[in-house]
């Protein structure tokens, strides 16, 4: 009902855009979310105005305030403009909110200025305006956090691209240094890579070397022994090594069946064992 | 009818599976193998299936079937060339067939069951003791 609805405050938002700008980029300045060194006096004061004139536009195209009407799509469009690239120079959340709150309170004082006498009409003027201006409000924190989600995402996607090398220790002997928290997703990209290079290369014997994870819990217990497994499968054999003292102990604690799988206290005692497996041998050289 | 070929090399058999399998196929190849394991009196049976692509929980219990069987004629089998998706699939479905030698390729494969061949072959006079021909699927 309120959506269809004139707001009242489409002239008053024109008529006063300067008085309202000053103000506003006051109220902005004065604030706790302030941050002058990240952004300029000048530079705020140039998004204050282009905002305030889109606003303004909008507010003409499609006075009852319902952002998501194509008249806003301007605003919007800034508004995600703005949120991305605050986000980056590094403002918190709040902070890249504050810039759109911060306009209420020049708005409030302009709408008291101008029609003192009818108290009803105040108030109606001044809570459709709060809503407004926490649905502008809320658009740039969503609009934020999508921006850093993709960030995550896209770390979480360059992780499982670099954590995962398959290296040839020697001929026939294959290694996977295991680097960080293994969940599902990434143990079956390493499950994959494993075998991929198994095939290619005909390496008979493959150390999968845990070194580097963390914690190991059934699931990811259960993970290793797949892969293990899956390799038997095709005709390799697996160790794994450099399982460290507290993960010994959490997957006794667990009840884990590690099976038949081998495994060696370090890298080095797994490629010994694959060498002799091989029938081969490390000798000192005499001089 | 289509059926899988199965070669005799000496002492072994040799089946390579080129088309993909579906359930009467590997019933047939079951039955056939049993046949010509008793038949021929082979100790070692290599199966390639590097070419097979795709496989599911029955195919996965048919190769657990055949090794239980051949073991109960006394041959081994050895299952070569396994793909990477096949293993993985196996695995997901719960199949990790305990009871069967895995190599590389063929020709590790026939590594293998000679070396394991000269070590339980020592004494082999005498007539080729193929008897017991009814030892049907162990269930």
């Amino acid at each position: 009902m309120s959506a269809h609805s004139d707001l009242g405050i489409t002239k008053l938002v024109s008529a006063r855009q300067q008085e309202l700008l000053n103000g506003w980029i006051e109220a902005q300045l004065q604030s706790t979310n302030a941050r002058p060194d990240l952004i300029s006096r000048a530079r705020l004061e140039e998004q204050s105005r282009e905002f305030l004139q889109l606003f303004s536009r909008a507010l003409d195209r499609n006075p009852s305030g319902d952002i998501r009407d194509s008249a806003w799509d301007d605003v919007r469009a800034f508004l995600e403009d703005l949120s991305r690239s605050r986000g980056t120079s590094g403002f918190s959340p709040s902070q890249t909110a504050a810039f759109v709150f911060s306009m209420k309170e020049p708005i409030f004082r302009a709408i008291r200025d101008t029609n003192g006498t009818a108290p009803e009409q105040q108030f109606e003027q001044v809570w459709k305006t709060t809503e407004l201006i926490d649905r502008l409000g809320l658009f740039t924190t969503e609009v934020f956090q999508k921006g850093r989600e993709q960030v995550i995402q896209r770390q979480q996607q360059e992780m499982l691209e670099l954590s995962t090398p398959v290296v040839k220790l020697w001929d026939g002997v294959l290694a996977l240094p295991m680097i960080g928290t293994l969940d599902s997703a990434r143990t079956q990209v390493v499950m994959e890579s494993l075998l991929q290079r198994i095939v290619e290369t005909g390496a008979e014997v493959a150390i999968i070397d845990i070194t580097g994870v963390p914690t190991v819990d059934t699931l990811v217990a259960q993970h290793l022994i797949k892969t293990v497994t899956a390799a038997r499968l095709m005709g390799a054999d697996c160790i794994i090594s450099g399982i460290r003292p507290q993960i010994a102990q959490t997957i006794v604690h667990l009840g884990v069946e590690l099976g038949d799988v081998v495994t060696k206290a370090t890298l080095a005692d797994a490629f010994y064992m694959a060498l002799q497996r091989r029938n081969l041998t490390v000798t000192r050289v005499r001089r | 009818m289509e059926r899988i070929p199965i070669l005799k090399m000496g002492p072994y058999l040799l089946v390579t599976i080129q088309v993909d399998m579906h359930d009467r196929l590997a019933m047939t190849l079951q039955d056939d193998l049993t046949e010509r394991i008793s038949k021929t009196g082979s100790r070692g049976v290599l199966i390639d299936i590097s070419a097979l692509e795709m496989v599911d929980s029955f195919i996965g219990r048919m190769f657990a079937n055949m090794a239980a069987i051949a073991r109960v004629l006394d041959a081994e089998i050895v299952v070569v060339g396994m793909q990477p998706a096949v293993a993985i699939t196996l695995v997901e479905l719960g199949l990790s067939l305990p009871g069967i030698r895995t190599a590389l390729d063929v020709e590790r494969g026939m590594a293998m069951l000679g070396k394991s061949l000269a070590a339980s072959t020592l004494p082999t006079p005498g007539d080729d003791g193929s008897g017991e021909g009814d030892a049907g699927p162990a269930e």
